[in-house]
C-alpha cells in the first residue's frame, strides 16, 4: 500500500524488514525445513551474513520455484505455524503438476493493505463479483475477503485457465471461444439480475463482458483487474470504451508468490502507461539486467522482473518472473521502485500463450 | 523530417492509437496506428449502420463513384493519412517500393491493374453476376427472361486479411463496395499504403465513410475481423488453410501452385512459346498466387528448361526506380536468406537441379542497388516427390518437369491457375472437369492474364449474395 516514508526511510524500513525476516526464516524455532535444511548445505548463516535487502541479491541465488512442484508443501510450513492448518494454492494457468505454495494470513494483509489504498469512493458499498480462475487459487479467498474487509459480499464466476491454456495449445480455438462465452454467458446473467457495484476480473474477460452490455449501466462503479499485460493503448481502450471514463479502475500486478502491485494513479504525463509497486517491504520488485541479474537496469529501461518474498508466512528470495517490465522511480505515494509496462519475458521474440482469460 | 500518421479508421471515424508501428520512407516517417482486438470488436455492431449507408445509394450511383474513384486512385493526390498532407502517385509508388521492396514499375503496374479492376467494375459485376441488372442490389429482383431472380446479401461485411506481397490483391476486395456490402479490412503490415489510399479515393468519389473499416492490427485483432464478419477472406499458406477450415464463412487463398501444363501437340513447339512462360514465373515479381510455379511438358523436358533457365537467368535486379526493373527486393532480407538456405537444402536431395546457377550472373541471393534479391531460379526435377515439384516461394521460381499428358491431371494437385498449351478437344474436356483448376487458361497464355468478366478464386458476388426463391404476388417488389 501507498507510504508517507521518503525513500532512504523506506529503504531503511526495507532493511530492518529484511533482517527480521531472515531472523525468523533461518531460525530453528521459527523457520521452515526447508530453507533451514537449505541453510545448511549452503555452509552459510543468513542470520549473520544478511545485514541489509542488498545482501540478499549478494548471498542468494536466484529461486527456482520448481520446488514448489517437487517438494511436498509440508516443508515450507514455518516451525512458528505448525499447529494452524494451512491453504495451500496454486500458480495460475499451470499444467502439469502444478506449483503449490503455502498460506495462513498473507492473502488478507495483502488485500486489506490494497483495500485501504482505495477510499470508500473507489469501491463504493455494495455487492462484488468476480470473474475469473477460482478452484485452488488464492485470488478466490483473497478477493471475498477483500469485500468482506469492506462490509460487502461477492458472488463469483470460475474461469478453469488450464482448460483454456489445453485448448489453445492443441488449436482448438472454437472450444476456446465457446468457453469464453460460456463463462460470460454466466456473469451477464449475474449483472442482469443482482445488484453488482465492484468487481474483479481479468482485462480480456472485462473487455468481453463490456461487448455484452453497457458496464455503466449494469451498474458497476469500480474495477479491479489483473492478469494479463495491458498497454498503454490497451488501458486507454479499456477506460475510454469499456469503462466509458466513468467507472473506476484500478490494474494490479501480482501472482500467487507475490501478492498484488498496486498501480500508481494514472496522470495525463503517463500516456495511459502503467507503474505498478510492489507491497513493499513484504514484497519487492526488481528490474534487473537479464543477461546479468545481479545488477539492475538503468531507470525508464526495459529488464527482466525480479521477486522477493518476505513474510512469516513464506520466504522466496530473488525469484525471476517470466515478465519484463521498465524500470520506474520512486514516487510520492511509493518511495521504492516501480514496474512500468509489464509485459511476458522476451515476447518481443518468442511466441507465448498468453491472455487465455 | 515529416511524419505522417495513418489511422485507424472506425466506420467513419479516425482514430489514433497509442501503439503504432513506425517505417521510415525517404524524408518522412509514416505511423501507422495499431488497433486491438477489443476495439475490432466493439466497432463491429457498427457495421448495421454501415450496411444502412450504402443500401440508401443506388447500385448505379455506387458505380459511378468506383470508376470515378479508379481515376483518383490512379492519379489524384489523397491524405497520406489524417494530417493536411497529400500523397501524390508518385508519392504512393516511391513509399510502396520503399516498404514492400516493389520496384516502382511494379508499383505502377499493380496500380495500373487496380484501376482496371475499378474501372472495369460494370464489366466485373457483369461477370460476377452472369448479365444481372444492377438493380438486384437495389431492389433483391430483376426479371431474367420472365423470371423473377431474388439474390439477398448473406452477410453484413466482408472481413479481408490483407497481404502485403502485391498490391494489386486489393482488386479483390473492391467490388463488395459495388454491391453494397461494407468492408473491415486489416492491411498487411508492410503495405498500409494502398488499401488506405483506395479507401481515400473511394471517399473522394462519394463512398459514404462509414462503408469502411480499416484495421492495422495484430494477429489476435485479424482472427476478431475473420471470426466477427459474415463473410471473410484471408491469404496464406497451407497451415492457413488448415486453421480456418471448419469456419464456411471464411475463404482462404492458400498457396497458388499455379501451373503450365504443355500438351503433347505443343510439346514439339515449345520454343515457339517461351515468352508466356517466362513473363508467367517472372511477371510482378513472381510474387503472384497466379506466378507459375511448374511447368508440366511430356517430352523434351531439358530442352524446354535449359531454354526458360537461359531467358530467366538474365533477368537481373535493377535499382528501385529503373523502368525495366522486374524483380523485388525483399522487404524483410531474413526471409530472403531463409527461402535460399531452404532451397539449397531442397536441393541436395537427389533429382533436382538447379538449372539457372550455371546462367546467372553470381549467387542467387544477392545484396545490391540497397536491396535484397533472389535471382530468377528453374529448377529441372525427375521425381513428383521432390520438395521443391510442386511449391511455391515469393520470388521468380519453377519448377520443370517431364510428365505424359494422359497424366498430368492426376498429378497436379490443387492449382488456382492452369495453363494448358493445347487444342487437343478431349484433353480440354478432361480439364475442364478438373476439379483441382481454379481458373484454367486453354492456349499458350501466362497463367498472370486478367480477363475482368472472369472471377478470382471464387465469385465474390456468391460468396456475398445467395439465391432464394421468390414466388406469389411480387408487386409488391
Amino acid at each position: 500500500m501507498s507510504s508517507t516514508l521518503t525513500v532512504p526511510q523506506a529503504q531503511a524500513a526495507l532493511d530492518a524488514h529484511t533482517r527480521k525476516l531472515i531472523k525468523w526464516h533461518f531460525s530453528p524455532e521459527t523457520g521452515c525445513d526447508y530453507w533451514l535444511k537449505w541453510a545448511k548445505q549452503a555452509g552459510w548463516d543468513p542470520r549473520k551474513e544478511i545485514t541489509c535487502f542488498a545482501d540478499i541479491a549478494k548471498k542468494f541465488p536466484h529461486f527456482d520455484d520448481d520446488v514448489l512442484r517437487t517438494e511436498q508443501p509440508e516443508r515450507f510450513v514455518p516451525k512458528a505455524y505448525a499447529k494452524r492448518p494451512y491453504n495451500v494454492f496454486e500458480t495460475g494457468g499451470t499444467t502439469g503438476m502444478p506449483k503449490q505454495r503455502v498460506g495462513w494470513d498473507d492473502y488478507k494483509t495483502d488485500y486489506e493493505e490494497y483495500s485501504n489504498h482505495y477510499g470508500p469512493n473507489f469501491f463504493p458499498k455494495g455487492n462484488w463479483l468476480m470473474v475469473g480462475p477460482t478452484g485452488p487459487r488464492r485470488l478466490r479467498l483473497a478477493v471475498e475477503h477483500l469485500a468482506n474487509y469492506r462490509g460487502d459480499s461477492c458472488y463469483f464466476v470460475d474461469l478453469d485457465p488450464r482448460f483454456v491454456k489445453r485448448l489453445i495449445a492443441s488449436g482448438d480455438t472454437a472450444m476456446a471461444r465457446r468457453y469464453q462465452e460460456h463463462v460470460i454467458d454466466q456473469a451477464a446473467t449475474i449483472l442482469r439480475h443482482r445488484k453488482i457495484v465492484n468487481m474483479f476480473t481479468t482485462p480480456r474477460l472485462l473487455e468481453n463482458l463490456a461487448e455484452r452490455m453497457s458496464l455503466v449501466k449494469a451498474g458497476l462503479k469500480g474495477v479491479f483487474v489483473g492478469g494479463t499485460t495491458m498497454t498503454p493503448q490497451y488501458v486507454r481502450f479499456v477506460v475510454e470504451e469499456v469503462l466509458e471514463n466513468k467507472i473506476n479502475f484500478a490494474p494490479t500486478y501480482g501472482n500467487t508468490l507475490m501478492g498484488l502491485a498496486i498501480s500508481r494513479k494514472l496522470t495525463k504525463a503517463d500516456n495511459y502507461s502503467l507503474t505498478y509497486y510492489a507491497p513493499q517491504p513484504r514484497a519487492t520488485l526488481r528490474i534487473v539486467n537479464p543477461d546479468n541479474p545481479s545488477e539492475l537496469v538503468p531507470y525508464n529501461e526495459y529488464g527482466r522482473v525480479e521477486l522477493t518474498t518476505m513474510t512469516k508466512e513464506f520466504f522466496v528470495p530473488r525469484f525471476l518472473e517470466r515478465d519484463e517490465a521498465i524500470r520506474r522511480p520512486p514516487c510520492a505515494e511509493f518511495p521504492w521502485d516501480g514496474v512500468g509496462d509489464v509485459r511476458p519475458f522476451q515476447s518481443l521474440t518468442k511466441t507465448i500463450i498468453e491472455g487465455v482469460y | 523530417m515529416s511524419t505522417i500518421h495513418i489511422p485507424v479508421l472506425r466506420f467513419g471515424t479516425a482514430y489514433r492509437s497509442l501503439d503504432v508501428i513506425r517505417f521510415t520512407v525517404g524524408e518522412r516517417t509514416i505511423e501507422v496506428s495499431v488497433a486491438n482486438s477489443g476495439l475490432i470488436r466493439r466497432d463491429l455492431p457498427k457495421l448495421s449502420a454501415s450496411l444502412a449507408a450504402l443500401r440508401e445509394i443506388p447500385a448505379e450511383t455506387l458505380v459511378g463513384y468506383m470508376e470515378k474513384a479508379a481515376e483518383l486512385y490512379l492519379h489524384g493526390h489523397l491524405p497520406w493519412g489524417d494530417g493536411p498532407e497529400l500523397q501524390s502517385p508518385d508519392d504512393y509508388v516511391a513509399a510502396l517500393s520503399q516498404l514492400t521492396g516493389l520496384p516502382y514499375s511494379l508499383g505502377r503496374g499493380n496500380m495500373a491493374k487496380v484501376h482496371a479492376a475499378m474501372s472495369n467494375i460494370r464489366k466485373v459485376l457483369d461477370g460476377l453476376t452472369r448479365g444481372l441488372s444492377l438493380d438486384i442490389f437495389d431492389t433483391g429482383v430483376v426479371d431474367q427472361d420472365g423470371l423473377a431472380v431474388n439474390f439477398f446479401p448473406q452477410t453484413n461485411s466482408l472481413g479481408v486479411l490483407l497481404p502485403s506481397n502485391s498490391p494489386g490483391v486489393n482488386s479483390l476486395w473492391l467490388p463488395a463496395l459495388a454491391m453494397k456490402i461494407p468492408v473491415v479490412l486489416k492491411p498487411g503490415r508492410e503495405d498500409p499504403l494502398t488499401p488506405f489510399r483506395l479507401i481515400q479515393a473511394m471517399i473522394a468519389a462519394g463512398f459514404p465513410r462509414e462503408a469502411f473499416g480499416f484495421f492495422p492490427t495484430t494477429h489476435d485483432g485479424g482472427d476478431t475481423i475473420l471470426y466477427g464478419t459474415g463473410r471473410a477472406v484471408a491469404f496464406g499458406n497451407d497451415t492457413t488453410l488448415k486453421k480456418y477450415a471448419p469456419y464456411r464463412h471464411i475463404q482462404v487463398h492458400g498457396s497458388g501452385r499455379s501451373k503450365i501444363l504443355i500438351g503433347d501437340d505443343y510439346a514439339d513447339d515449345w520454343a515457339n512459346h517461351l515468352d508466356p512462360i517466362v513473363h508467367a514465373i517472372s511477371a510482378n515479381g513472381g510474387r503472384s498466387c497466379i506466378n507459375c510455379s511448374s511447368v508440366l511438358i511430356g517430352k523434351n523436358r531439358d530442352a524446354l528448361a535449359d531454354a526458360l533457365a537461359r531467358k530467366l537467368a538474365a533477368i537481373e535486379p535493377l535499382p528501385r526506380d529503373h523502368p525495366d526493373a522486374i524483380l523485388s527486393g525483399f522487404a524483410n532480407p531474413k526471409m530472403a536468406k531463409g527461402i535460399d538456405e531452404r532451397l539449397e537444402e531442397f536441393l541436395r536431395t537427389p533429382g533436382a537441379v538447379d538449372l539457372t546457377a550455371k546462367y546467372r550472373q553470381g549467387p542467387r541471393l544477392v545484396e545490391v542497388h540497397g536491396q535484397t534479391f533472389l535471382r530468377p531460379t528453374l529448377i529441372v526435377c525427375d521425381d513428383l516427390d521432390h520438395p521443391l515439384a510442386n511449391t511455391e516461394y515469393g520470388f521468380p521460381f519453377a519448377s520443370v518437369l517431364q510428365v505424359p499428358q494422359a497424366k498430368m491431371l492426376d498429378v497436379i494437385g490443387e492449382s488456382l491457375v492452369v495453363s494448358a498449351f493445347t487444342k487437343d478437344a478431349d484433353w480440354s474436356a478432361d480439364l475442364m472437369t478438373s476439379t483441382n483448376i481454379e481458373r484454367l487458361n486453354l492456349g499458350p497464355y501466362s497463367t498472370m492474364r486478367v480477363q475482368w468478366e472472369q472471377p478470382h478464386e471464387g465469385n465474390l458476388f456468391e460468396f456475398l449474395y445467395r439465391r432464394r426463391a421468390l414466388q406469389g404476388d411480387l408487386a409488391a417488389v
